[in-house]
């Protein structure tokens, strides 16, 4: 690709090109900060934004789909709302503005606003690759979010919450996190619209996980049936870390969630859990990349998609095993349970193995509702509808289980599965 | 309480058809036995009873009370007061046991127009009727027959008979799979439910569990038909003679 030749700018580079004009002297940062910006919109302003050409972004072909951006608005974010889990500890992130009260002890929080103004954000702000389309538009526009350190041997009792809650404009926000060595934690990433107007969104996570840290972090998305959400979470788990990531797709128009990561320590484990409940004419893409680079580490990933209407999904799961990484353990599946004709779901699992003593797997289904699970119901009474409510439910529930140690959680991730399914069932 | 008349049904998909011109009739209070070789139709019945809809009824009918439930779906007929105890119980992984009997006593008390129980008078009833067959608490925390063995799945389905009170009862071979001391808890819990008002419909190969729960009437099924009714005593000469004299006879 020749990155200098002009390429004609479609609405929404345009719009993105121009966000980032507007703010110029007013987006934060210092002298590196501010030249990577300039390097990452020019870049998108010369290449534009990906299509299906590019093979990580062929099923969601963001040039096509991303048909308008809505300027950015300083007065667009919406109030904080009520933690979805009673007691969390709320920090809310409102216009890139980090609320930073009463924090529980052993954590350490600050605006990413400052990292930015000093310059040390400056490292994490590069692109993953060329293709990190999600990092390039985050990395120009981002204003603010949170900085966030869990000190060694901290277990915190109740769950985290970050929120970001945004009403229409733009929001870009990045959360740089580190648990400490042998920290424990429950934190939920939790992305929210406050009314139907569209909105875009851009996130990007950064976890590092120490020696013995066992994080649970849950991507809740409940975006605005217009909505575009981009985000990513990166992360890199230390010797016996284990980190279990839960993502929820229940909202937005278009929505790209990436997940990308490095098992780096020997004995470490990556659980990756996904929801997608997709309705309308929306279109949701899951994209995940692991890589084991050491012996003796496990992974292992499910996605359950549940389909209405004419909505889009996508998984795309790739596991690298490094050569040195003997003994690797890994399985990935991805089972959808398509509810309409016109609904449509694609799914690329991959595996690249270097390393020649393993266990890896894969596998992709997609079903019906089981027609016997269904007559049982019924043959007790239960009407029809409400039977294939359950067992829709059911499909899905069955993974939210796994977090049985925390049944408030439990019970807070179940109401939002079924209040969506209420809604579009 | 129970007429089927004429009755003959096919498997929708295919066609083939397996009740061909059936009569039978159980009267409130009534315990019958439906006995016949494999194949003869037994399980087709009590599913085409329930509702099932691989079935199509070509001819015939079936009527409860009275009237006829062709019409009916399979909840419909549930909230009427039709209970299927099935042979083989189905798992649901991902719908919790207590849930899913909170929601279909509620949805039949719906049906009928009677107030939804309240938690406290729910959980009592599924607590007393739980102990009388021996189910554990632990088992009703599991999701719906999930990891159940044998013995518990019919246990479980006589619970939800229990729970459920309905005013025939049907059980497609509930005695299989289970051992002597599983038969017996399961009779008791049957024979609990026998009543002047509800009548029973016991589907089963083998003489043995009619020792338990010992029937009004014993009819013999073979190729769609009931080729023979009699007592109890019937089922005892085909435990010792077979099938086989029987059938040669009707044929």
């Amino acid at each position: 690709m020749n990155m200098q030749q002009a390429i004609k700018m479609t609405a929404a580079e345009t719009a993105l090109v121009d966000a980032y004009t507007a703010q110029i002297g007013d987006l934060p940062g210092d002298g590196a900060v501010l030249s990577l910006r300039d390097t990452l919109v020019h870049e998108l302003k010369t290449a534009g934004l990906p299509t299906r050409r590019v093979e990580a972004w062929h099923y969601t072909d963001l040039r096509t789909l991303l048909r308008a951006v809505p300027p950015a608005d300083p007065s667009a974010f919406a109030d904080r709302v009520e933690p979805i889990v009673a007691g969390a500890t709320v920090l809310s992130v409102r216009n890139g503005e980090a609320d930073l009260k009463s924090l529980p002890e052993g954590i350490t929080a600050r605006s990413y606003t400052e990292s930015l103004l000093d310059g040390s954000a400056v490292a994490g702000l590069a692109v993953l690759g060329f293709d990190d389309a999600i990092g390039r538009i985050n990395g120009g526009l981002v204003r603010g979010g949170l900085e966030i350190a869990v000190a060694e041997g901290i277990e915190l009792e109740a769950p985290l919450e970050i929120q970001v809650a945004q009403s229409h404009g733009q929001a870009h926000t990045r959360f740089p996190v580190s648990f400490g060595p042998g920290s424990k934690a429950t934190v939920i990433e939790r992305h929210l619209s406050t009314n139907g107007d569209a909105s875009l969104v851009s996130s990007v996570t950064d976890l590092t996980l120490a020696e013995g840290a066992d994080v649970i972090w849950i991507i809740l998305q409940q975006q605005g049936a217009a909505d575009t959400h981009l985000g990513q979470i990166r992360f890199d788990l230390g010797k016996d870390a284990k980190l279990h990531v839960f993502v929820i797709n229940a909202g937005g128009k278009l929505v790209r969630q990436e997940l990308h990561g490095r098992a780096s320590g020997e004995g470490s484990d990556l659980t990756l859990r996904g929801i997608n409940l997709l309705g309308g004419e929306s279109h949701t893409d899951v994209t995940f990349t692991l890589s084991h680079d050491v012996p003796h580490t496990t992974s292992s990933e499910i996605i359950r998609n549940v389909i209405f209407d004419r909505a889009k999904g996508v998984f795309q799961g790739k596991i690298l095993v490094a050569k040195d990484a003997q003994k690797t353990d890994a399985k990935m599946s991805c089972n959808t349970l398509l509810l309409s004709d016109d609904a449509d779901f694609s799914a690329k699992p991959e595996l690249e193995i270097f390393a020649d003593d393993v266990q890896c797997g894969h596998g992709a289904t997609v079903i019906d509702i089981d027609h016997t699970q269904l007559f049982y119901l019924l043959s007790r009474g239960i009407p029809e509808n409400k039977a294939r409510a359950m067992l829709v439910n059911a499909f899905v529930a069955e993974i939210v289980e796994e977090l049985e140690d925390d049944e408030a959680l439990v019970e807070a991730l179940e109401g939002v599965i079924s209040a969506w399914l209420e809604k579009h069932a | 309480m129970l007429e089927i008349k004429n009755l003959h049904a096919r498997i929708a998909e295919d066609g083939t058809e397996i009740i061909r011109g059936l009569d039978l009739t159980v009267r409130a209070g009534e315990v019958a036995a439906i006995m016949g070789p494999n194949g003869s139709g037994k399980s087709t019945l009590s599913y085409i009873l329930s509702g099932r809809e691989d079935y199509e009824v070509t001819e015939g009918d079936i009527l409860y009370n009275g009237e006829s439930i062709l019409e009916l779906d399979a909840s419909e007929r549930a909230a009427k007061g039709i209970f299927l105890a099935f042979q083989y119980p189905v798992e649901i992984p991902g719908v919790a046991t207590m849930q899913f009997l909170k929601v279909a006593m509620n949805e039949q008390r719906k049906y009928r127009g009677e107030d939804e129980l309240t938690t406290p008078e729910f959980m009592r009833r599924v607590k007393e009727a739980a102990a009388e067959l021996k189910i554990a608490p632990e088992m009703l925390r599991r999701p719906l027959n999930v990891g159940f063995s044998g013995g518990e799945k019919k246990r479980a389905e006589i619970l939800q008979m229990a729970l459920l009170e309905p005013k025939l009862c049907v059980l497609d071979e509930t005695d299989s799979g289970l051992d002597i001391d599983a038969l017996k808890i399961v009779a008791d819990g049957v024979n609990a439910l026998r009543s002047p008002d509800r009548a029973v419909v016991v589907i089963t190969h083998y003489q043995r569990l009619l020792d338990y729960i010992v029937p009004d009437t014993v009819h013999v099924l073979y190729k769609g038909q009931v080729i023979k009714s009699g007592d109890k005593t019937l089922a005892h000469e085909l435990e010792a003679n077979g099938y086989a004299d029987l059938i040669e006879a009707a044929a």
